[in-house]
């Protein structure tokens, strides 16, 4: 029997790169009087595995740091969903 | 003979016109595709022309940075054969790793598709060598906005790596309106604008006909 484990990866833009999906939304809860502060949009990530947990979240910080983020303009974070 | 290789990916759509670009300058193209690896030595030039490869989606030029061909294209560049990278080509040689910084959304959240000025500042050791002072392309871009953290500029200009300036006016809110990057060796070369839409009267101007 296979053992399946989902891993979350959660990739949001830097804050000193513009997010212009962010601002957009914004801009539109504003206009339905709907403010907030700031709204941010990022990515978010499933990956399914077989491993053991603990296999499975090195994979994923793997897959997180050679492709699924760019450190220059983006930061991740990764839980077992 | 020598060829220089046109790459293309899923989504690559300024190919033809690189492809006849380099026929027009008495040039062997030969088209590179996306999943296979190449003999490097065949090869004089390797150039990785505009699109929307894999439709931009994770990063622009993300996926395409880490597809097959690269292997070769980091071995070819690790031996000192020049690479130029156009508008999503730049992307790719950044998302690569083989140039520095990162292109992200335009400032104005527009794509733009326009004729700018730019400033000649840096010195490839194989395109636009001719080129000196100023020169007008043609630019078509969503996500333009060259990016460098604050700390690593100055080492940019220091190692001559900054290689067109945007002039006049900023376009798409690039750091210091920089427009083209080399790699610390010169050899790579990535660019936004379009050269190959700049080489006959008709297409508005030819001042991307010397960049080859």
């Amino acid at each position: 029997m296979s053992n399946k484990i989902k891993v979350g990866v959660k990739v949001m833009p830097r804050e000193v790169i513009l997010d212009t999906q962010g601002r957009a939304i914004e801009q539109a809860l504003k206009l339905n009087q709907m403010p907030v502060g700031q709204c941010r949009v990022g990515k978010f990530i499933e990956l399914e595995f077989q491993d053991s947990q603990e296999q499975a979240l090195k994979q994923a910080e793997e897959i997180a740091k050679k492709m699924l983020c760019n450190p220059l303009i983006e930061t991740y974070e990764i839980k077992v969903l | 003979m020598k060829k220089i290789g046109v790459l293309r990916f899923s989504g690559t759509n300024c190919d033809r016109d690189v492809f006849s670009w380099i026929q027009l300058k008495g040039f062997h193209p030969e088209y590179l595709w996306h999943l296979d690896q190449f003999a490097i030595n065949d090869y004089e030039a390797l150039i990785l022309p505009g699109g929307f490869s894999f439709g931009d989606y994770l990063r622009s030029g993300a996926l395409a940075a880490r597809s097959p061909v690269m292997k070769s294209v980091k071995e070819f560049s690790k031996q000192g054969g020049p690479v130029l990278g156009i508008c999503n080509g730049f992307q790719i040689l950044c998302e690569a790793e083989l140039l520095p910084g990162a292109l992200v959304k335009n400032e104005g959240r527009r794509f733009i598709d326009d004729w700018v000025d730019l400033q000649c500042v840096g010195v490839s050791s194989r395109f636009a060598s001719q080129v000196k002072g100023s020169i007008r392309l043609p630019i078509a871009h969503g996500d333009g906005r060259y990016y460098l953290p604050e700390k690593d500029l100055q080492a940019l200009w220091d190692s001559g790596q900054v290689w067109f300036q945007y002039r006049n006016e900023n376009p798409n809110g690039s750091v210091q309106g920089i427009a083209g990057v080399l790699s610390k060796n010169k050899n790579i070369a990535g660019l936004m604008p379009h050269p190959e839409r700049a080489i006959a009267d008709w297409m508005g101007g030819t001042d991307g006909w010397s960049f080859l």
